[in-house]
């Protein structure tokens, strides 16, 4: 179906099917019980779930693929956000053409950038593309404010022309009438579902591009940023020029991450400077290798994965480790809280920090390498794994 | 004429700074071979450690004065630091004051043994892996550092004042025959920059003129040879590991007063530092120590009006501009040397 084989119809209908019913699966706890909290179905978060979720696919396209590891995604998601924005605040609230400008923008700035940082490969391109993401963020801190409004953040104002508004338009951000902060709230026993337009708005784009990312991924094109990955050189004696290739990697990428930025401000109509800041740029990183760099499934769980603990993990404090530790001994219950304080609420980054050196020293895969293993322990017949004495060895470096 | 010389003084500071972390990169890089992203981190902590050296310092307890009451007419309570007590009155409080300097000393074994600990428990594992996975990993370890400080020191910065013979500034516009106050300097940010100076000196000499250093730089040369001469490499690899986190260490003890520590300078000057390494050449030392005085007295002359009222932010980008052009224009950088990372 679509051009794909039965197995990857097969994942995608799964896949459309979890993004689908994503407002279900993620309140599984009644909304009076003491679980509650770890709800995660409320449309902000699930909105972001899909966003980042973009996001990372479109890293995991550059990435995941070819190698190249860009330490300066984050400019594109922020050049999406300011040209939506740009869009509300002269034509109207329609999300449509701020989308369309934010993938068009964001394009022609990772051609720009890409064209340049692709000279180089390894850790030169790491910085490279560092260096140009942390200049567009003090550009727009700084001298770029006529376009950007500097530190306040850019916004829709009264009096910004919106030529296209007409008398009573609707001042939320919709999409042809469709506003997106629109709620249906449905209530089946103690449960309770938010089925939101807006975050329905960003699955669909979400289901598209993960989609179109498959294609990407089971195309001729797609085996060629493979063949960049595995051994760039060889490709080059065969007389072949990767660059375009991995231009071509390059700019898609900036495009999805783009298009996540223009999301952020549809949800939202507000774009700041620190989106392009280059512990953004991490963020991203961090998302598609917790989980799993060139899988299909890893950057979407690993999005999922940190928006939820980031939102989740915050919110445990003091109170509610007391609240959970209350059957132990008074000794033992504060001595657990004070050993856990410092990784839950303001402390996640720690909990982050460590988590994410876990899986690089001992999952180099990811959550799904995690998964695979897991599965391959319950499985019967161990696979013979006979080709381990002749994979190539990696070339040493040069220092070594 | 004046204001040139100025903004020459004005990027010593920030210079010495990055030549010190670049440096230490540099000499990690070229040993080891290892990407270290963790190396902002280090300098952190440097900077924390004066300020746990002023806090043990001024640790005190508190007697009852019998001349004075607060304003309840309750018997006012003094605090005494313990070394005042132990050192009486102008021995202790002048090693209160001097407390920077002295955390040079306190910081050294730290940061030695943070590094050692650092390589054989965590970076040892990482030579044969992708340069991707280093940077990953100690991109995650910098998380790790830097929460872990935030959690035991607070997310704002704390002000480490530098000896009260420090304070003030010095006046060379008189020295060399210009009118009053047009050139001035602050003693501290001198001090930092014959500090770094003498640092650079050290690490060169060192590597230059002892045997050790000569076995090092055999080893940066050719690793294999020198281990089939029987001479165990690692473990000098090793010592130079922890070396280059005493020198990131002491560059943020004595960039305390400069710039009260706060839990993420790490992050912000490590950017900055590759780049350094970046545009000075990957594996070369002078290189990293050139290129860091380089960029930092560019940026300070970006800083200059007449300049920003040419091109108007410049001052905010020119060392990434310098960065992307000398990347593209000389890929190996300043000063690097051939067939290292050249792909």
């Amino acid at each position: 179906m679509l051009g794909l084989n039965q197995r990857d119809t097969k994942f995608l209908l799964i896949v459309i099917a979890l993004t689908l019913f994503t407002p279900i699966l993620l309140q599984p706890f009644p909304a009076d019980s003491g679980l509650a909290q770890f709800n995660a179905g409320y449309p902000d978060l699930m909105q972001r779930f899909a966003i980042f979720g973009i996001f990372a696919i479109g890293f995991n396209i550059l990435f995941g693929l070819t190698g190249y590891l860009s330490f300066g995604h984050a400019a594109f998601l922020g050049v999406g956000s300011y040209s939506t924005v740009w869009m509300f605040k002269l034509l109207n609230y329609n999300v449509l053409p701020g989308l369309v400008l934010a993938i068009i923008v964001s394009g022609l700035f990772a051609l720009l950038i890409g064209y340049v940082s692709l000279r180089r490969s390894g850790i030169y391109f790491s910085i490279l593309t560092l260096a140009f993401a942390q200049m567009s963020f003090n550009l727009a801190y700084s001298v770029l404010t006529p376009i950007t409004n500097g530190e306040t953040g850019l916004q829709v104002y009264n009096d910004d022309p919106q030529i296209l508004m007409g008398e009573n338009g609707i001042t939320t951000t919709h999409f042809f009438g469709l506003k997106m902060n629109a709620s249906h709230i449905m209530d089946v026993g103690p449960w309770q579902f938010t089925f939101n337009f807006g975050y329905y708005f960003c699955a669909v784009i979400a289901i598209l591009a993960f989609y179109l990312s498959l294609r990407i991924f089971r195309s001729p094109f797609g085996m060629m940023l493979r063949a960049v990955k595995s051994n760039q050189q060889r490709m080059n004696y065969t007389g072949l020029s990767s660059r375009p290739y991995t231009l071509a990697a390059f700019v898609i990428s900036g495009m999805y991450a783009g298009l996540a930025g223009g999301l952020l401000a549809s949800m939202d109509p507000l774009a700041g400077a620190e989106r392009m800041q280059w512990t953004a740029s991490g963020e991203v990183v961090l998302m598609t290798i917790l989980g799993g760099a060139g899988t299909m499934m890893g950057p979407i769980l690993g999005a999922g994965f940190i928006k939820y603990f980031e939102n989740i993990f915050s919110k445990i404090n003091d109170q509610v480790l007391h609240g959970w530790f209350a059957f132990l001994p008074d000794g033992l219950e504060n001595a657990l809280v004070w050993l856990l304080h410092p990784f839950v609420g303001k402390g996640w980054h720690l909990t982050l920090g460590i988590l994410f050196m876990l899986v690089v020293v001992f999952l180099p895969g990811g959550l799904v390498e995690l998964g695979q293993r897991i599965r391959n322990m319950f499985r019967k017949k161990p696979k013979a794994d006979n080709d381990g004495s002749h994979k190539p060895q990696q070339t040493p470096h040069v220092a070594e | 004429m004046d204001v040139i010389l100025l903004q020459i003084l004005n990027g010593l500071d920030k210079g010495s700074a990055y030549a010190l972390i670049a440096l230490g990169l540099t000499l990690i890089f070229g040993t080891l071979g290892v990407v270290n992203f963790a190396h902002g981190a280090l300098f952190m902590i440097g900077a924390f450690c004066s300020v746990t050296l002023q806090r043990i310092l001024s640790w005190s307890f508190e007697t009852i004065d019998p001349d004075k009451t607060d304003f309840l007419g309750n018997p006012a309570t003094v605090k005494t630091p313990y070394v005042v007590e132990w050192f009486g009155e102008s021995t202790g409080l002048a090693i209160i004051d001097w407390s920077v300097p002295l955390a040079i000393l306190f910081s050294i074994p730290i940061m030695i043994a943070f590094g050692f600990i650092m390589e054989r428990g965590l970076i040892k594992h990482f030579y044969k892996r992708p340069h991707a996975d280093q940077i990953l990993v100690t991109f995650g370890l910098a998380i790790v550092l830097q929460e872990v400080i935030k959690a035991f020191y607070g997310a704002n910065p704390i002000p480490t004042p530098a000896p009260s013979a420090f304070t003030g500034s010095f006046d060379f516009g008189l020295l060399l025959g210009f009118a009053e106050n047009t050139i001035i300097y602050p003693y501290w940010r001198m001090v930092y920059f014959a500090f770094s100076l003498v640092v650079i000196g050290g690490v060169f000499s060192f590597l230059q003129f002892t045997t050790f250093g000569m076995v090092v730089r055999a080893g940066m040369a050719d690793r294999e040879t020198v281990g089939l001469l029987g001479i165990d490499i690692d473990k000098r690899f090793t010592f130079m590991f922890g070396l280059a986190a005493a020198v990131a260490g002491i560059a943020g003890v004595m960039y305390a007063p400069i710039n009260s520590p706060n839990y993420h300078m790490g992050m912000d000057f490590l950017v900055l530092s590759f780049v350094v390494v970046v545009v000075g050449g990957m594996g070369s030392l002078p290189g990293a120590v050139l290129a860091g005085f380089m960029l930092g007295i560019l940026e300070s002359f970006a800083s200059m009006n007449i300049i920003k009222s040419f091109i108007p932010g410049i001052d905010q980008i020119i060392i990434y501009l310098v960065a992307i052009l000398i990347l593209l224009t000389r890929p190996r950088g300043l000063m690097g040397r051939k067939g290292v990372m050249e792909e």
